[in-house]
């Protein structure tokens, strides 16, 4: 692999667990098996009903810019190659949010409610992030 | 009904950038905390309580080498640029239970010439309570700092209530000019104007340079005792009739927030305002921890100087103007005096209340406020009376 020089999630527990999937190519989020409740980030039990049964389901991988911001001066040295970029809070059709980045949309074109998709982005070996892209219509 | 605790002692260092403090973190809060310990005219011996601000020392270290020999009691609130604020209340709760009598609460940095504060999280997210959620879920997409959390309520805020560019820069203006008043802030000197404002560059859109605190050297203490023994001290007393804090929910998770409005200061301020006996009418000034303009603008609806989504109409009014119905941050603030994490702010607070403010004093000033942000949205406030 090419030098991925980013920073990278710890694949341990709940998070590892949630990137083991994005490495399979889902999108799971924890939903509660006593309410029916999605969450994100990953939880230990349901906060809504404190139900600790819950299995990791599949998302639709579809959702909605929520907000963002573009970063045009990064401030963290890792991204200083990249900017701008935007860091994109994406709503998905489950409820749960996710922060991310869209792909192939320039930051000027982003818009509140924007229709959007989950891609997988194989950054290196041991991990894949969840991104997105405008939605196929 | 208890006799209740005052602010009997302040003090600060210069703040400056370059060439930076010439001192270490240590030395720099411990020529604030001995500037506070003599104008609240006792030794540092009779300090017997020290509140550090979180990450930036240890109550031991502070004792040792202010010749603390009796301290009893040492804590610290965890809630980053909400501590100073909320620490007074659990300094007034301290010394009113006996559990010491002479609290100090120390909080300052090189933050323009040591770790800049815009690296804290990159060079360590166990420092902040969603550290490992930040390190798994924001960093890799390049969600790094709190200019660029907090950006993306600004932009919601600007989506829901039409809030503007231009309200912001009204924000940055103000603080600019009340800078302009005080000889001891980073920015007396250098005016600015909204054209200024609106012609800097984007740092994390919809966040421009002037949008954000600034990063300087520089520390402030102060020190708390009982209503009692401050009437034998020689500088006027500062009541703290109330101080509270609070937490978004959750505390830990920017993005997954209900309502990403709701901030710790949400819930603290009317349990403040209710303990204290009054209402935000009738308070003559605001010191607001201002990190960024859109916080200000949003803990001035969140405590209910006005409803949500009337922020920008309000700050655009010029109501936060020295000569407005609330004056806000009349030495500057975090934005244009210096980044003293929160206690420039009650040290300013106390100031107005003495009346020592010349010409940027609100006149016959009575009763004040002073908020604390930090994290992601930890909130507090405490009310403070001459």
């Amino acid at each position: 692999m090419s030098a991925y020089n980013k920073p990278l999630p710890e694949l341990s527990g709940l998070h590892g667990e949630f990137y083991e999937f994005c490495r399979a190519g889902e999108l799971r989020f924890q939903k509660c098996d006593g309410c029916g409740s999605w969450r994100h980030v990953p939880r230990e039990l349901c906060a809504e009903c404190g139900s600790w049964d819950w299995s990791w389901q599949a998302s639709s991988g579809r959702g909605k810019v929520f907000s963002w911001t573009v970063v045009d001066r990064a401030l963290h040295p890792d991204f200083a190659e990249s900017v701008p970029y935007a860091a994109v809070i994406v709503e998905m059709d489950e409820g749960v949010r996710l922060l991310s980045q869209v792909l192939g949309v320039e930051p000027s074109q982003l818009e509140i409610d924007l229709e959007v998709e989950v891609v997988f982005d194989s950054v290196t070996d041991e991990v894949t992030l969840p991104r997105f892209r405008r939605a196929s219509v | 009904m208890s006799a209740g605790a005052c602010i009997v002692g302040i003090g600060e260092t210069a703040y400056c950038r370059k060439p930076g403090s010439g001192l270490s973190q240590l030395g720099l809060q411990l020529q604030a905390a001995l500037h506070a310990i003599a104008d609240a005219g006792i030794t540092p011996a009779e300090v017997d309580g020290i509140m550090p601000f979180p990450n930036l020392g240890r109550a031991e270290e502070f004792a040792a080498n202010l010749g603390c020999s009796n301290l009893r009691y040492a804590s610290t609130i965890h809630m980053g640029g909400a501590a100073p604020a909320a620490s007074l209340g659990a300094a007034a709760a301290a010394v009113e239970a006996g559990l010491a009598h002479y609290v100090l609460l120390p909080a300052g940095w090189n933050g323009y010439s040591g770790s800049r504060a815009r690296q804290t999280i990159a060079d360590d997210v166990a420092s902040i309570p969603g550290g490992a959620i930040a390190r798994d879920f924001y960093m890799p997409h390049g969600f790094t700092a709190p200019p660029q959390w907090y950006a993306v309520m600004a932009r919601r805020h600007m989506h829901e209530y039409g809030t503007t560019a231009e309200q912001l820069g009204a924000i940055a203006v103000a603080m600019r000019n009340h800078a302009q008043r005080n000889p001891r802030a980073v920015m007396h000197g250098r005016p600015l104007s909204l054209e200024d404002y609106l012609a800097s560059p984007m740092l994390a859109d919809p966040y421009r340079v002037f949008d954000c605190c600034l990063e300087t050297d520089g520390a402030a203490a102060v020190v708390v005792t009982t209503a009692e023994r401050a009437q034998d001290l020689p500088a006027d007393p500062v009541k703290i009739l109330a101080s509270a804090c609070g937490q978004p929910y959750p505390a830990d998770e920017i993005t997954n927030r209900k309502d990403i409005f709701q901030t710790g200061l949400t819930i603290a301020a009317p349990e403040a305002f209710g303990r204290a006996g009054v209402t935000p009418a009738d308070i003559d000034f605001a010191m607001i921890y201002d990190c960024f303009t859109f916080e200000l603008l949003q803990q001035l609806e969140e405590v209910g100087f006005c409803p949500r989504g009337e922020g920008g109409a309000f700050v655009e009014e010029g109501r936060i103007d020295l000569g407005g119905s609330l004056p806000v941050n009349t030495h500057g603030g975090l934005l244009s005096e210096a980044h003293v994490l929160g206690m420039g702010h009650i040290v300013e607070a106390v100031k107005q209340l003495r009346r020592q403010c010349g010409d940027r004093q609100v006149k016959d000033s009575e009763v004040g406020v002073v908020t604390g942000w930090g994290d992601f949205g930890d909130g507090s406030i405490a009310i403070l009376a001459r």
